[in-house]
């Protein structure tokens, strides 16, 4: 290694009073603050930094920026850095990718000797047969992989995201971007200036003084015209109605944090990407792009080599000459518009010696540098439906406008961009053509201030659309017309390919010989190649490659550029880790009033959608005796509560229940049960009748969010005429079921005005009262569990109040807290499903025996025709044979087979078949046996039926189906004492 | 993301909403076929052009209401919103 650190000059970005240290590949190696990892390693003589990834062939800078194919690095536990962008720290530990042992002595060049075998596509016909050796070609396969190393054990980060609404976003922070975003700032917009470097100014940054001048004065008026400039962020995506989608790095700061922006108008002003030449040798290290030459001369004052061959078509090449001889490099130019070329760069194997010209003259040279033309990086505006078209003059695709968009009498409309969002994506800069610099920066001003005027309509008619917004004063602004002086083209030599074959693309090792054989093989047209050959799939993404691979892809099928066209730009543009796009998860939780008694009292919480509940406090089973001995209290809260009021509200619940509603009188309660319009079972609950026109109901507490929904769906659409309010109280009660023999003494002591005796207040009915002095609470009188209970709804702030109240006043009876797991196994015993565990998206209500409860002689409600066809059959049918729930009980009464087992039976074939499933099972401490729920075909529903239960490990275990599905008090003797 | 109009709260990102499908006629329950009533539970047109459809509020006001979607172009008809298309086919 050679140092190639020039002397200090002005422009520089480095601070030579830092100098910070790192290691590369092991090895101490030192740089400047403002260095990237490349510049550094560059300025320390470093010409090989990687291997590629399928011939593995030594590799150097090409471009010295983020699109670098060749600069991929791993740092610390980081893989696939570009360091061509990424700025040099202190103690960063950098190492080569794809090379094994070494980065010099590389065991997989090796494949370079077979490369046959891995022309274009070989993956695919290597590797297909035989197939039951696949398992071995993918560990082999896997060992080539290209790219750094994950380390699983590295701290993951936090990543935050962030919304913005600006007015304006101008992606790109060059002289014709600066100048937008300064113009549509000063004319009042709020704008977003993003650009993808680190600093600003573009390509005056690494030109002359005067550019370099300009650049500093039009930065600096962007920022005094109050535009929000964010650097080292990329717009890697956009979406309808301009929603944006901007990556800000870390720069060596925080971890990288994704935007979200709405913007009223967007501006393109992505610049221009240089673009490769494709002949012999192209991929070795020392063959450089002008602007890659420049940014290392320039910014960071490195000489690339000592003798350089320049080959120019434009005054950017020219201009790199210029800056070599200025360093003292000597140059040989080749002025391509003088029809002179270069054909190949040969050398030893891991650089360039000499460079062949066209003409058969031959240079010795450590560096070649190309300027063959420029791709314009539409990407964003392709996003918005933008075509670009292939100019042969300009030697580049341009943007065109949208052919064909919808207009508002909505006569046609295609995939392109609408009417109106044409109007809200602009460009300017080099994507839309040529210019001198006073030229670029009119043409941003005036593409900034259309921009901002635009966006004031564009907010006008968003105010307009806010009916609850303060009123629009004042007229809509006058649209404003695009009256931009358009950018010229300049001329340009169209220069792809050269006499000989090359690679293409340089970050997937695809060679124009692969095009051209992909090709013949019948791969001809441009999206095809691109999968066949993976060219434009590295990590380039097409930003340097795509037009070569276009261009060599007509040669081969004798049409034009135009003709062969370009492949589809997708987001993301510029890469985003996982981590910010997944950002930060904030999901609420529910906790009932109650939470920090229960956590107190030692409770086992879980998670039941966003609740968290006590599952138990210590002993579910205790839990279950002392309810059925005693007396318990269990936190319902979550139960989904909806106040129902008005003169229709009767109507509603039987528009919403299979059963009937009209005559429950005022002061009971009734279970209901709700289907969808396809007669699968919803939701059921309880509701009472609390006044003629006024109900509680109540829903499952993991379907009350849907329910909301679904009860407003047939209100607003298909009865907006009835006069009926339901209000959400979930949380506005807290819910206490309070369950045992013992629980009618327990409340006796708390409640005064309402009489509990059993001829007074009777099973399933609903009385309002004071509960522990606390007022309006509603009572009813249910059993979830198969014991006497009282479900109590309180006030919910008084909640905690009334919970430590009944624990005081019936410590004598023996009260205590139980929890889901109690609750669920007492369920479990009386037989009670629960609807999404017993039930799932397909059982229509009959399934669970309660065809008594759907009164098909009532008006229209939910699901009715279905339910009406699974009842008495479809017309001219007979009734289907649906599935039966039943409760069943193994004939070890130790053995508890796990929820979701299957019960197989034997069919006819003389094979088993599946012809059921365990839904819910428990260890019954009541019964002190084994009991189950389960759905089976009707055949399997008899009582006594004894069925085949298989359980994880293939293990057949028999039981027996039930009478009744209440494995306890089938008659329910118990509640109703 | 989509930027959709609700009635009520004005244009609110796509995912604030629920689109609930396309709107349609609940047929008869008493008179409806059996290919009828299945048509209106599982069959949208789907039709690459202009479409009503209902939309739920669900993070904003909870209203439902239509709105006109193109399904082939994924746009709005917002009368209040739309650029006048005679003044938007210049270059971008």
């Amino acid at each position: 290694m050679s140092p190639a650190r020039l002397p200090a000059r002005s422009g520089e970005v480095i601070d030579r009073g830092r100098p910070l240290t790192f290691t590369w590949n092991g090895r101490a190696a030192t740089g400047y603050e403002g260095d990237t990892i490349v510049s550094a390693l560059a300025a320390s003589g470093c010409r090989v930094f990687s291997r590629s990834m399928k011939y593995h062939r030594p590799r150097g800078i090409l471009t010295a920026d983020y699109w670098d194919p060749n600069t991929l690095v791993q740092v610390g536990d980081e893989p696939n850095v570009r360091a061509g962008h990424r700025l040099l720290e202190a103690g960063m530990a950098v190492s080569a990718q794809n090379a094994w042992p070494s980065l010099r002595w590389d065991a997989k060049a090796l494949t370079a000797f077979g490369g046959r075998a891995l022309s274009a596509g070989f993956y695919y016909k290597t590797f297909m047969r035989p197939r039951w050796l696949w398992p071995v070609y993918e560990r082999v396969l896997a060992r080539f992989a290209p790219g750094g190393v994950i380390d699983p054990d590295s701290t993951p980060r936090r990543h935050d995201k962030r919304y913005a609404h600006p007015d304006v976003v101008v992606a790109g922070g060059g002289p014709a971007g600066l100048a937008a975003a300064a113009a549509a700032a000063l004319a009042g917009a709020s704008v977003l200036l993003v650009e993808h470097e680190h600093i600003l100014g573009g390509h005056l940054r690494w030109g002359t003084e005067q550019e370099r001048v300009l650049a500093a004065e039009l930065a600096e008026a962007a920022g005094a015209a109050g535009v929000e400039i964010l650097c080292d962020a990329t717009v890697t995506g956009r979406w309808e109605d301009n929603w944006l989608a901007i990556v800000e790095r870390a720069g060596g700061g925080g971890p990288e944090r994704l935007i979200k922006a709405r913007a009223k108008v967007l501006v393109v002003a992505a610049g221009l990407i240089e673009r490769p030449y494709v002949f012999a040798g192209n991929d070795r290290p020392g063959v450089m792009l002008s602007q890659g030459v420049r940014r290392l001369l320039n910014l960071w004052s490195v000489g690339p080599g000592a003798k350089a061959v320049v080959l120019s078509a434009n005054e950017a090449g020219d201009a790199a000459a210029t800056d070599l001889e200025a360093a003292g490099v000597t140059v040989e130019s080749v002025d391509a518009r003088a029809g002179r070329t270069v054909v190949a760069a040969e050398g030893p194997r891991s650089g360039v010696e000499r460079v062949v010209l066209s003409d058969g003259k031959r240079f010795d040279a450590d560096l070649l540098v190309t300027a063959v033309g420029w791709t314009a990086p539409t990407s964003l505006l392709n996003m918005a439906g933008v075509r670009p078209t292939y100019d042969p003059v300009g030697a580049r695709f341009f943007p065109s406008p949208p052919v064909d968009h919808p207009t508002r009498s909505g006569a046609s409309a295609t995939r392109s961009l609408s009417a109106a969002e044409a109007g809200t994506v602009l460009s300017t800069g080099g994507i839309n053509g040529d210019g001198s610099l006073d030229e670029l920066v009119g043409h941003g001003e005036a593409t900034g201030r259309l921009a901002a005027a635009r966006a004031a309509t564009v907010a006008h008619r968003l105010q307009v659309a806010t009916a609850w917004a303060a009123p629009v004063n004042g007229p809509e602004p006058p649209y404003p017309p695009d009256q931009r002086e358009p950018l010229g083209r300049d001329r340009h030599p169209e220069m792809y390919r050269s006499s000989t074959d090359g690679i293409v693309d340089l970050s997937e090792d695809v060679s124009s010989r692969d095009l051209r054989h992909g090709a013949a093989e019948g791969f001809d047209s441009v999206e095809l190649i691109k999968r066949w050959t993976t060219a434009t799939m590295g990590s380039a993404q097409g930003k340097l490659e795509t037009v070569n691979v276009v261009a060599v892809l007509a040669e081969a099928t004798d049409s034009s550029i135009s003709q062969v066209g370009t492949t589809t730009w997708r987001p993301p543009y510029a890469p985003v880790t996982l981590g910010a796009l997944a950002g930060r998860m904030f999901e609420p939780v529910r906790i009932s009033s109650l939470h920090d008694l229960h956590v107190a009292a030692g409770m086992h919480p879980i998670g039941a959608g966003q609740w968290i509940r006590p599952e138990h406090y210590g002993d579910p089973e205790a839990e279950v005796r002392n309810v059925r001995t005693n007396v318990g209290i269990i936190d319902v809260s979550p139960l989904g509560k909806l106040d129902v009021q008005g003169p229709d509200a009767t109507d509603l619940l039987s528009l919403l229940y299979v059963n009937k509603w009209r005559r429950l009188a005022v002061g009971s309660v009734r279970y209901g049960v709700m289907c969808a319009e396809d007669g699968v079972i919803l939701d059921d609950g309880v509701t009472g009748r609390l006044g003629d026109d006024h109900y509680l109901m109540s829903t499952t507490s993991s379907g009350s969010g849907a329910m909301e929904v679904w009860i407003q769906n047939w209100l607003q659409t298909e009865h907006p005429d009835w006069r009926v309010r339901v209000t959400p109280v979930t949380d506005a009660y807290t819910s206490i079921n309070v369950a045992g023999p013992r629980s009618r003494d327990l409340l006796g002591r708390l409640v005064d005005d309402v009489d509990l005796s059993s001829e007074a207040f009777k099973y399933m009915q609903v009385r309002r009262g004071a509960v522990a002095g606390v007022g309006g609470c509603v009572m009813w009188r249910i059993g979830f569990t198969g014991e006497l209970s009282y479900e109590l709804h309180v006030p919910a702030g008084y909640g905690p109040a009334v919970w430590q109240a009944l624990l005081a006043a019936g410590s004598d009876l023996g009260v205590a807290p139980f929890g889901l797991e109690a609750q669920r196994i007492m369920r479990l015993e009386k037989g009670h499903f629960i609807v999404g565990q017993d039930t799932d998206a397909l059982t229509k209500a009959p399934t669970a025996g309660i065809e008594w409860l759907i009164k098909l002689d009532k008006e229209d409600f939910a699901g009715r025709p279905e339910l009406q066809w699974a009842l008495e059959g479809e017309p001219d049918g007979e009734p289907p044979e649906l599935p039966r729930l039943v409760a069943v009980q193994p004939s070890d009464p130790v053995y508890v087979p796990p929820e979701s087992c299957q019960i197989v039976a034997v069919g006819s074939d003389g094979g088993e078949r599946i012809i059921g499933r365990i839904t819910s099972s428990r260890f019954s401490p009541t019964l002190e046996r084994s009991i189950c729920l389960a759905q089976v075909e009707a055949a399997y529903a008899a009582a006594g039926t004894q069925l085949t239960v298989v359980d994880v490990t293939g293990r057949r275990w028999t039981a027996a189906v039930m009478a009744h599905h209440a494995h306890f008090d089938p008659e329910g003797e118990r509640l109703r004492v | 993301m989509l930027l959709v109009l609700c009635p009520n709260c004005g244009p609110r990102n796509s995912a604030d909403l629920t689109l609930m499908g396309e709107t349609g006629p609940r047929p008869d329950p008493f008179a409806a076929t059996t290919v009828e009533w299945r048509t209106y539970l599982y069959e949208e047109e789907n039709a690459a052009g202009w479409t009503t459809e209902t939309w739920y509020c669900r993070l904003g006001c909870r209203r439902f209401f239509t709105t006109e979607r193109h399904r082939g172009a994924n746009r709005f008809r917002h009368p209040p919103l739309d650029l006048p298309a005679e003044e938007t086919g210049e270059a971008p």
